[in-house]
């Protein structure tokens, strides 16, 4: 992973300002073949500006944006709203920026699970049915990299869930890069193997668990922000993280075998700020 | 076998000199063409803007007959200016847009009126390039109406899936390597286009309802972007061909009589089931 060349795409102290307002700035990312990486900041921090950046749409003022030549993006907006004056199947919707023959569009919808849909209008589809209809349609692309902007709106948590591990199946088979934008830390991060706070600027980056303890991300979301990551990873590699207050987030969701954390939590001075 | 063609040739001569018929025939050339370009005007929600570049028509009329330049040349490019100008007051976002459209739509229109007034040395039938007036199409504007228009429809071919891809996103397009502004301007100029070649025959103030009607009415009955424009396509020369038909029979005006079969089919729509459609598409 660490070779300096293979990379789909860096920016290098790359910003952009819009009437003379600096919207972003200072941003190093490298996004390289099978790795995910997510931007995490609050409304305003720039998280869009830096797609745009990367998938192109957005010109850097400051610093500079490398694209690896050749580079094929594949694209999951913001918002997505289709009028209801255009009549759209999904499958229509898989040809929106190019040919795909019958076969290759059956295939792209069995793997997200919604071939059933294919004759159905877009506008009748649910939130969670509308996201992975758009993730075919950006991986019928065979992208080297998908940029994907906030994916989980408008889905509830277990189909969240759901969706992260579809797109982490995703990158496991194809290999492709993923750049991932979302203001949601719960689930997120933790399907994530490298993390970029942002507001305005960078301030900090790295594995899920580093930013998670980093204090430039604790002050941004609030102490209570740490244990969300927490509880996710306890499930899956049972750590723990030595703040007690994360713990006794924990303990609550993990309640059978975390009943010492707890007792021992009960003393703590610091307990009442949990339920701020 | 060459007489054949022969009789043919005459037949066809002798038909196309028949006013009638060749107003039928530039109609329904403009309405295959509105097709395509009415959804495009309404999936993008642009009727407004439509109509602002269509009354700006009226002063390309008066501006033709000052320099004495072409009539649809001089249409065409009063309307691309406008458009243009719409683009570049919209970016700087002073006005909303619908203030800025209600400003330039009804500005270009009364300035269009006042600009003709003006020239009392021209006899002009200022109600011909209101309404239109597809009973006195020459062989000329036939010639024109077909060649143009093939051109838009040639152009709108090649550009669909850009078209429909930034309708539908302009940022996905964006990223996934089309170009969207461009797209923009290439539809900009052929609704100017289009507006040009449509004034003689439906005129300034009803060119828009030839774009939304038949879009509008197309919706009901189709299931894809393409089914909807060639859709919009035949309704609009059924439109024409009633509304011809109407005029023909009670006496009325032509252009309106269009617009108002137009309407017609379209409440014809609003009462086939949503369910037939589903089931035939």
């Amino acid at each position: 992973m660490a070779d300096p060349d293979d990379y789909l795409i860096k920016l290098e102290d790359a910003g952009v300002k819009r009437d003379g307002r600096r919207l972003v700035e200072g941003v190093d990312v490298t996004l390289r073949p099978r790795e995910i990486v997510t931007l995490i900041g609050p409304n305003g921090s720039g998280k869009s500006t830096t797609a745009r950046m990367v998938t192109g749409v957005v010109r850097p003022d400051f610093g500079r944006v490398v694209r690896r030549p050749g580079l094929r993006i594949g694209y999951v907006p913001q918002k997505l709203a289709i009028d209801w004056t255009l009549p759209l199947s999904v499958t229509r919707l898989m040809r929106l920026t190019a040919a795909h023959t019958d076969s290759e569009i059956d295939a792209a919808l069995d793997r997200v699970g919604i071939r059933h849909l294919k004759r159905d209008d877009v506008q009748h589809l649910s939130g969670g049915e509308f996201q992975r209809a758009l993730l075919a349609r950006a991986m019928l692309r065979k992208p080297d990299l998908l940029v994907l902007d906030e994916p989980v709106q408008g889905v509830d948590f277990s189909g969240e869930v759901a969706l992260y591990d579809l797109i982490r199946a995703l990158r496991d088979e194809t290999g492709c890069g993923i750049l991932l934008i979302s203001h949601d830390l719960h689930v997120v991060m933790a399907a994530t193997d490298i993390v970029i706070c942002l507001n305005g600027h960078v301030c900090c980056t790295g594995t899920p668990a580093s930013v998670a303890r980093s204090p430039e991300y604790l002050k941004l979301f609030g102490e209570r922000a740490g244990s969300a990551l927490a509880v996710y990873q306890h499930h899956h590699d049972h750590t723990h993280l030595p703040d007690g207050r994360v713990l006794d987030q924990a303990g609550h969701v993990q309640s059978v075998h975390e009943h010492t954390h707890e007792h021992h939590d009960h003393d703590h001075p610091h307990r009442g700020h949990d339920h701020a | 076998m060459s007489t054949m063609i022969t009789i043919i040739r005459i037949g066809v001569t002798t038909m196309l000199e028949d006013f009638f018929v060749r107003a039928l025939i530039a109609g329904s050339l403009l309405a295959i063409v509105t097709g395509p370009l009415g959804c495009l005007v309404v999936w993008r929600r642009m009727a407004y803007f439509g109509d602002t570049m269509a009354h700006s028509a009226l002063l390309g009329v008066a501006l033709s007959l000052l320099m004495e330049i072409n009539l649809t040349l001089s249409v065409f490019l009063v309307a691309a200016v406008v458009a243009g100008a719409l683009i570049l007051l919209q970016r700087r976002q002073a006005l909303s847009s619908d203030a800025l459209l209600g400003i330039l739509s009804h500005s270009a229109l009364a300035l269009g009126l006042v600009l003709v007034a003006f020239m009392s040395w021209i006899r002009v039938d200022l109600m011909g390039f209101l309404f239109g007036d597809i009973l006195a199409v020459s062989m000329i504007d036939l010639g024109v109406i077909a060649g143009v228009g093939a051109v838009i429809l040639g152009v709108v071919s090649v550009f669909w899936r850009p078209l429909v891809a930034a309708t539908v996103n302009a940022e996905l397009a964006e990223a996934e390597g089309m170009r969207p502004e461009l797209t923009r301007v290439i539809l900009m100029a052929l609704l100017a286009v289009a507006i040009a070649i449509a004034m003689k025959i439906v005129g300034v103030l009803l060119i828009t309802s030839l774009l939304i009607i038949p879009a509008a009415t197309a919706r009901r009955l189709s299931r894809s972007p393409e089914q909807m424009a060639v859709m919009a396509s035949i309704l609009g020369v059924l439109g024409v061909i009633g509304g011809l038909w109407g005029s023909m029979r009670y006496d009325t005006p032509s252009g309106p009589s269009i617009v108002v079969a137009a309407l017609i089919l379209f409440l014809l729509s609003l009462l086939v089931p949503q369910r037939l459609i589903r089931a035939l598409g």
